[in-house]
């Protein structure tokens, strides 16, 4: 008998089962189908302001920057502001994705480097799949359009926001998710971030940046 | 599994561990720091209590049906391009990650924060197989380099006083300055992110655990605040989760559920900083992530515990709430239980995984406050799991001979009321007269281990059932 056969027999032995019950089987595949929501929370609902606003002040709870800009046209030169009032280089690493490829980059005297990382860069941005008002957390998608290492290896991470893609709470992420990738079908990495990179292992004292980014800074595009 | 060797031993490491005066202080931190947090984002969020009791209706609904959501699950992680390996035993779980190891050539092999990791001994085993397992969680890391076992399952280094680290630092980090200044834990935690972001890049296989395993899409969820178990997983070429049976969960909203009272209920964030979600190998076109993923799908007497008296211990999400807020913890810290898992999910997982002969003095340690169940995101009755396996050991006869005479002695007049009314107001007048002025002892017979610490009050005079009788039962 293999381990899998072996562990599935004992699990059934344990429950009194034989696992070829048809109404446990149908409430299994009905509960699979279905996906219900349970509980969820009163704070991230609302009017698209009052999520846009819950989600921003979430976020700065926890230790992220937020700004706020007219259009997609003015998060360049938001990201170029941070860095220079932060006295950081004015280098900036991005993938594929075609809402940042449209922004006006030139317009800035940011260097633009594209594609994943190797370590060496010390900010990139990525374009998020979209955020969650409840607990400020953003949700990246992994893909060509935003590598998956932009959101862990530099020090300094820009997410772009479209404020339309603020939603309440995780599950309308799910069903975000579900309607672009397909049933059942999910990206390689999906990241729920909220905040800067943290550690307190050592006598509890909260630290910013302990493997991951010291800085998260939010870009909220009001017009997209 | 690593550490047993001492959970039999759990008096004597009490007590050596209430002498320790590093230990002492470093377990201020616990007190100070996990329960007020945990109040705090508890009493931010109104429907806490109500969440509580969908994460645990979700774990028993899973439970009762784990071989199907088992099959589930392995089907749609084959169907994403990667692999499901079932392990009985620990030293199954082990095997299967040598032999990937091995096929693949690694030499270094990250780790994510793992108790499943810790469950196994995963580290001797791949030393021993000439392969270095490097530790990323800052906590993990720092044990890694004194030989320890973790001492909390969310804070494994919490024992431990920022003196201390500096002092491992300064003997494992040799190519660097000794006259650095390590006297803050920013430096401390600025070291030892350059150290191992070095490692990250360069490791052949990465390994995590898993917080949920999700049987809708067969994603695995890790859930960190450091970004070590992200950088674990996605810069390697290899990928393995490790994880438990129970880490099952139907879908993504069940998930949410879970993840809600989570963090909350560990450290007191409403979200922990990085919640991921893997699901397979890299895609066509993705220019990073790992080109295999693994699942271990690991055993280790959890399918025997469905069913029993032990069940609801499979719905521990490994959150700590229960240790934080536990006395005996905060006195003796995790060290003393000499398991994997202390504290009171701990003391009830333990005897299950190793059995009640080794680990059932663990059930003992434990004042019956309550406090862990009252705070246990999913209502898990950690006290009355205590009472089964005391009850399992007194009848195996393996509690110590003066506590079965002890006890039997008390039974005898326990189930003769008059007799036990008599002799104890006996007692209590004859304690109350040889109290004297001071009202107290500083030494009586019998009762050494209780005098030995502190004094002993003496009876203000009847018992409780009298002056109880005498107030005709009325609470005032």
């Amino acid at each position: 008998m293999s381990a899998r056969e072996e562990i599935l027999a004992n699990i059934r032995r344990s429950l009194g089962v034989n696992g070829a019950e048809a109404p446990r089987r149908m409430a299994v595949e009905d509960r699979l189908a279905a996906a219900r929501s349970g509980i969820i929370p009163a704070r991230g609902q609302g009017d698209r302001a009052a999520q846009a606003a819950t989600f921003k002040g979430e976020a700065e709870r926890a230790q992220a920057s937020v700004a706020e800009v007219e259009s997609a046209a003015d998060a360049p030169g938001e990201i170029a502001r941070f860095l220079r009032d932060s006295n950081l280089p004015a280098t900036l690493r991005m993938g594929d994705d075609p809402r940042l490829a449209a922004m006006p980059w030139d317009a800035t005297t940011l260097e633009i480097a594209h594609g994943p990382s190797d370590g060496h860069d010390l900010n990139a941005v990525t374009a998020a799949f979209a955020a969650i008002a409840e607990s400020g957390t953003l949700a990246l998608a992994s893909g060509p359009d935003n590598p998956t290492t932009l959101n862990f290896l530099p020090d300094n991470h820009f997410v772009v926001v479209a404020a339309s893609d603020i939603v309440g709470d995780y599950e309308s992420v799910w069903r975000k998710l579900r309607a672009r990738y397909g049933r059942d079908v999910m990206p390689r990495t999906v990241n729920l971030i909220t905040g800067p990179s943290r550690s307190a292992d050592i006598e509890q004292t909260l630290l910013l940046g302990a493997h991951g980014p010291r800085r998260l800074h939010i870009v909220i595009v009001k017009d997209a | 599994m690593t550490g047993t060797a001492t959970a039999s031993h759990f008096k004597q490491n009490a007590h050596a561990a209430l002498q320790d005066a590093a230990l002492q202080k470093a377990l201020q931190h616990v007190r100070a720091n996990f329960i007020d947090k945990r109040a705090k984002a508890v009493a931010r969020l109104p429907e806490f209590d109500a969440l509580r009791d969908s994460a645990r209706d979700i774990k028993d609904h899973t439970l009762a049906n784990l071989d199907l959501y088992l099959e589930a699950y392995e089907a749609k992680v084959v169907a994403a391009g990667g692999h499901v390996h079932y392990a009985m035993t620990a030293k199954d779980g082990v095997d299967i990650v040598l032999k990937l190891c091995r096929e693949r050539g690694a030499k270094a092999v990250t780790k994510g924060k793992s108790m499943i990791a810790e469950e196994i001994g995963l580290n001797a085993a791949l030393e021993a197989a000439g392969i270095d397992p490097i530790e990323t969680d800052l906590g993990e890391y720092i044990i890694q380099l004194r030989g320890e076992p973790p001492s909390h399952i969310i804070a494994p280094a919490v024992h431990l006083n920022k003196e201390q680290v500096a002092e491992d630092f300064r003997r494992a980090h040799r190519d660097l300055p000794g006259d650095r200044d390590l006297s803050q834990p920013v430096q401390l935690l600025t070291e030892a992110r350059g150290i191992l972001r070095d490692k990250f890049l360069s490791a052949d296989i990465g390994v995590t655990g898993a917080n949920f395993l999700i049987a809708e899409t067969g994603t695995s969820i890790i859930v960190t605040n450091e970004g070590n178990g992200d950088l674990t997983q996605i810069l390697p070429k290899v990928h393995i989760v490790i994880a438990s049976l129970e880490k099952i969960v139907p879908t993504l909203e069940d998930a949410s559920q879970l993840l809600r009272v989570l963090a909350r209920s560990a450290t007191g964030q409403d979200m922990s900083v990085y919640t991921t979600l893997s699901t397979g190998p890299r895609r066509p076109g993705d220019p990073d992530g790992p080109e295999e993923y693994h699942v271990i799908l690991l055993d280790n007497g959890r399918s025997s515990m469905l069913g029993g008296d032990f069940e609801d211990m499979l719905r521990c999400i490994r959150c700590g709430a229960c240790m934080n807020h536990c006395p005996v913890y905060h006195a003796v810290g995790g060290h003393a239980y000499g398991s994997v898992y202390p504290g009171p999910m701990g003391a009830v997982l333990t005897p299950s995984l190793i059995g009640v002969k080794e680990g059932g003095q663990l059930p003992n340690a434990s004042t019956f406050c309550g406090r862990c169940e009252a705070v246990c995101p999913v209502r898990i009755p950690l006290p009355n799991m205590m009472r089964h396996w005391r009850e399992r050991e007194f009848e195996r006869h393996l509690s110590p001979a003066a506590m079965r005479y002890g006890i039997g002695f008390w039974a005898y007049f326990a189930k003769r009321p008059a007799l036990y009314r008599l002799s104890t107001n006996i007692a209590m007048r004859a304690l109350h007269l040889f109290g004297g002025a001071k009202g107290r002892f500083a030494w009586l017979p019998f009762a050494g281990g209780w005098t030995r610490y502190r004094d002993l009050p003496a009876p203000q005079g009847a018992t409780f059932q009298s002056r109880w009788r005498a107030k005709s039962g009325r609470l005032n």
